[in-house]
């Protein structure tokens, strides 16, 4: 912004734009996962047995495990946020800590329920699931596809949640200026809320 | 000097406990309707208990409740164009 010669120069901030550009990208994100849960309703219910068979496969507790794990970080994560605004920064620095753990937690999960899939023939292309019917092929062909895709969103969340941690602990982000990990936060609820549709689709739904 | 057009609102942190615990409860009686092998029982939990868990998190963990009127409706389309997305699908699928 431009300033007049004497006066002090002013930052301008614009809080409510700085929230908009978040949303919009966030409805990107919406369509992208939109578009792959259209793909999956299509396939379901042309092939609903070998879904069915598929899903019974699949680990439930595993699933609602991180389910459960996802959801107490979306509350840390919330917990955050308040505590920045509140101007408690040490406080925020212990939840954004636990959200970051969390994330780490849920990827651990992820990788031994993958790692025990792949264990037994089952991933995509591999000979084992091309002997299947075509049904069971596309849904763990959807399988690694949503979940692989979700899963490199939360690796990117725990990323911009460290970096979030750092501007808390260097005092960039705070109770005047929080927009940042406000919608580090956005993002991150938003990962959430995917898993949350995942779940069902993937591990109840047999 | 920094100037900032308008300022959050400030969650309470009892609110997003209360939502946590409404969160999981929702969860437990998913995987639970889930497990009755109840189809048309199941069905329905998945297409009521998932909207309604995804809407609290955007209505409180993500504040929305606190957003503006405008943002709200954009959110709303957004989400009401992949619900007629979808519908249109299964709508295509079951006159096939």
């Amino acid at each position: 912004m431009s300033t007049i010669a004497g006066e002090s120069h002013a930052t301008h901030k614009d809080y409510e734009g700085a929230k908009l550009g978040m949303w919009l990208f966030l409805f990107t994100e919406i369509v992208l996962f939109g578009g792959l849960f259209l793909l999956y309703s299509a396939y379901r219910a042309q092939y609903p047995l070998d879904f069915h068979n598929g899903g019974q496969q699949l680990n439930v507790a595993t699933g609602v495990i991180n389910t459960i794990v996802l959801l107490t970080s979306s509350l840390t994560m919330a917990l955050a946020v308040t505590a920045t605004q509140k101007g408690s920064r040490h406080l925020a620095v212990r939840y954004l800590a636990a959200t970051i753990v969390l994330g780490f937690v849920f990827l651990v999960n992820k990788y031994f329920e993958w790692s025990a899939e792949i264990g037994h023939g089952i991933y995509p292309n591999s000979p084992e699931l091309l002997l299947r019917p075509n049904g069971e092929k596309l849904f763990f062909g959807l399988y690694y596809s949503m979940t692989g895709l979700h899963g490199l969103h939360v690796i990117a969340g725990v990323i911009t949640l460290s970096v979030m941690l750092v501007f808390v602990v260097r005092n960039t982000v705070t109770s005047v200026d929080s927009v940042k990990l406000e919608n580090a936060g956005l993002y991150w609820h938003l990962v959430d809320v995917i898993w949350i549709f995942l779940l069902p689709l993937f591990y109840l739904a047999a | 000097m920094e100037r900032l057009e308008a300022r959050p609102h400030i969650a309470a942190q009892r609110t997003s406990v209360v939502v946590w615990m409404a969160l999981v409860f929702m969860t437990a009686l998913l995987v639970f309707i889930s497990r009755t092998y109840h189809e048309a029982l199941s069905v329905a939990a998945m297409l009521t208990i998932t909207p309604l868990k995804a809407g609290l998190v955007f209505y409180y963990f993500m504040h929305l409740k606190y957003e503006s009127v405008e943002l709200k409706s954009m959110v709303f389309v957004t989400l009401a164009l992949l619900t007629l997305l979808i519908a249109f699908i299964f709508l295509d699928l079951s006159y096939r």
